[in-house]
């Protein structure tokens, strides 16, 4: 680890408890982001990557059956701290949340300016003239009127409510936003355009980001690093510049292949089958039954090979690549 | 106006290849907004003169925002809605006005795949009676029938084995086999035009191919008209000859794809193909080139052309006053903008880069 880590997980788990048993949503992830940098966690529908959102922030349902891992934020290992803490140290303070769909997670009862003002009342103490005299800054930061401070959610279009959830994430200048699909909803131009702020912002004020979302070619705006993930783990981490050139991990090379593109004759091609359940996940590699490149190795559940310090949780890489030793095996001491 | 369409359209004889299977004329759908219910205040001008032919067989994109009208468009072409002034024209009849039986017999001769397939499938019915459900009204009586013809239709979307699925509900199902039961149905009273609303936007990029895929071979096998109706252009390719670029209610540009996409003419179609993202690490070091400001309200649009408050190539006292002319420029690409007034047949680049 290095000076410029901002966010560490090792080992990180969270499975929920269900009737028919639990459900390993976030299998043992590790992943690493740098300051002023964003990772953007790809995968389809069902693979994990919202809750691992939740994992990091702590906001948990009330059937979780196993947290434990590190969650190391400068260093700091944030798993350690009560949710007391966690809420008043960590949450809104030091990272902060675009939740998915945010354009429905605004209280439709407040107006815009003061739900954005809400987080620096709390978090911050500020008093509310100064809150709202900050709010009106995001405002402008994330491009929305002024004027619309004093509106409510309902006057607003869903570009423009999305700009309002991001405003709220910024206020209190956390280091690190998690976005969760942040641009799904929204039309093509729109979506450009919240792309757009999301990097002045990174550029200007120097926050990381993490984007979950499963639009590849949209996510390819503000990736500095590309996780991918298929049911409960992440298989391939890749700086962006290899990743849309040349992704490692086969379920990566099938994602790429599936994005229709605007020109030229590849035709895009599509993945057989769905992720597999995560009540009760093949043994082997969890991709096996999907995959074109498939051999009698793939029974066995794949450790991760480091490929030109990439790690790659795939048997192709065996030969000629060092497998990383993986924790997930040894005994999970912080829980 | 004319509601003379007989039940039978075999009985119609002139009804050929030749003739276009819808013809749309000057169509223009308008709602109404009223004041405590009754005081007239205005007009939201969903759809505004609208003209179009769509052939036998042929597939038609229209691409554009949330709110530019192209749902009312294609809600106009189901008869959801009715036109507030133009013809629909139907295999040569006028449908505008169709009502009972005739309607009844219209609406069968269209399918419909609807955006959110979860939305769209009655949670409390499984497969089978979902797909019964058109042959029971459409008065297929015979009961052997209607079970060879649902499992005809979901052999052809490949929901395969069939016995796996009739009795399922929605909820059991991926949303991949969601969609491909919207498909079977609207195609289980092998309809002659299919209007399909973004179908594939609600689903995971990785099966968004395979829906896309399955919807043409449904067009190529079957001969069928296609109004293929999405925002995002680079799915566009993939089954349609045509594309029609809609913008706060109008038509902006109508040409083939090929030439659409490379050589775009109208301002906002520029707009919405930079727009489009393609996965390519370069993106993220520097911004993209979006019009500024939103699509205008439908109630009080802009004077002269609807796009000038955002356009880059806006012409002060022209554009902002008169409405832009129908023009074409190349043959089979048209384009309403003032652009093109002077012949001139490609974007001028923009300077100021």
């Amino acid at each position: 680890m290095n000076d410029n880590t901002l966010l560490k997980l090792e080992d990180l788990v969270l499975y929920f408890k269900t009737s028919r048993g639990e459900v390993q949503a976030v299998d043992h992830v590790n992943l690493e982001l740098h300051k002023n940098k964003a990772v953007v966690i790809l995968g389809e529908s069902g693979c994990g990557k919202s809750s691992m959102a939740k994992a990091i922030l702590r906001l948990l349902p009330r059937n979780v059956g196993q947290y434990h891992g590190k969650v190391l934020l400068e260093d700091f290992d944030v798993m350690s701290l009560s949710d007391e803490e966690f809420r008043r140290q960590v949450r809104w303070v030091k990272m902060s949340m675009v939740p998915q769909a945010a354009m429905n997670a605004l209280n439709p009862v407040l107006r815009a300016g003061e739900q954005v003002a809400e987080p620096a009342m709390i978090h911050l103490g500020m008093d509310k003239e100064e809150a709202l005299d900050l709010a009106r800054q995001m405002f402008e930061n994330v491009g929305v009127p002024v004027d619309f401070l004093t509106r409510y959610p309902f006057e607003l279009s869903g570009g423009m409510r999305q700009r309002v959830a991001i405003a709220m994430a910024l206020i209190t200048k956390p280091q690190l936003i998690v976005l969760d699909e942040p641009t799904s909803a929204l039309d093509l131009l729109t979506q450009a355009n919240i792309m757009n702020v999301l990097k002045t912002i990174k550029w200007e004020t120097g926050t990381s980001y993490i984007l979950i979302t499963h639009d590849i070619a949209t996510s390819s705006e503000l990736a500095d690093e590309v996780a991918v993930m298929y049911a409960g783990q992440i298989v391939e981490i890749n700086d962006a510049e290899s990743f849309f050139q040349e992704p490692l991990h086969p379920y990566s090379q099938r994602l790429m292949a599936s994005v229709p593109r605007l020109y030229g004759d590849e035709e895009p091609d599509f993945i057989p089958g769905r992720p597999p359940s995560l009540l009760n996940p093949p043994t082997g590699c969890r991709f096996a039954d999907r995959c074109h490149l498939r051999f009698d190795k793939c029974d066995e559940e794949p450790p991760t090979f480091i490929v030109d310090g990439h790690p790659v949780k795939c048997w192709l890489y065996e030969k000629d690549h060092q497998a990383v030793e993986s924790a997930a095996t040894g005994t999970g001491d912080a829980s | 106006m004319t509601t003379d369409v007989q039940a039978n359209p075999a009985a119609n004889p002139a009804v050929d290849e030749s003739t276009p299977l819808i013809e749309v004329k000057d169509l223009h759908v308008w709602f109404e907004l009223k004041k405590w219910g009754f005081s007239h205040v205005g007009w939201v001008r969903a759809v505004d003169n609208v003209n179009f032919q769509l052939k036998h067989g042929e597939a038609i994109a229209i691409v554009g925002e949330s709110g530019c009208g192209k749902s009312s468009l294609m809600k106009t072409l189901l008869l959801l809605n009715r036109p507030h002034k133009g013809q629909v024209i139907y295999e040569g009849k006028d449908i505008s006005n169709l009502k009972g039986k005739d309607l009844k017999w219209y609406r069968s001769q269209v399918g419909y795949v609807q955006q959110d397939p979860y939305g769209a499938l009655p949670p409390f019915m499984p497969v089978h009676r979902i797909l019964s459900e058109p042959l029971v009204i459409n008065g297929v009586k015979n009961k052997k029938e209607r079970e060879e013809r649902i499992r005809q239709a979901m052999e052809e979307v490949a929901l395969t084995p069939v016995d796996d699925f009739l009795n399922k509900y929605p909820h059991m199902l991926s949303g991949g086999q969601q969609q491909r039961v919207v498909i079977a149905r609207a195609m289980i009273l092998e309809p002659k035009l299919l209007v399909a609303d973004e179908p594939v936007s609600m689903l995971d990029a990785s099966v968004r191919v395979e829906i896309l895929r399955l919807l043409r071979k449904l067009q190529e096998q079957h001969n069928l008209s296609v109004m293929y109706i999405t925002h995002d252009l680079s799915t566009v390719r993939f089954f349609s000859e045509r594309i029609f670029v809609m913008y706060a209610g109008k038509l902006v540009e109508q040409t083939h794809i090929e030439e659409l996409l490379n050589n775009p003419l109208h301002p906002y179609t520029v707009a919405l193909l930079t727009g489009t993202s393609v996965p390519d690490a370069s993106n993220a070091k520097h911004l993209k080139r979006v019009p500024p400001g939103e699509p205008p309200s439908l109630v009080n649009p802009p004077t002269g052309c609807r796009f000038h408050p955002r356009c880059e190539h806006f012409i002060s006292g022209k554009c902002d006053v008169e409405e832009p002319p129908h023009l074409e420029p190349l043959p089979g690409h048209i384009v309403n903008c003032w652009l093109y007034e002077d012949g001139r047949t490609s974007y001028p680049k923009v300077a100021s880069e």
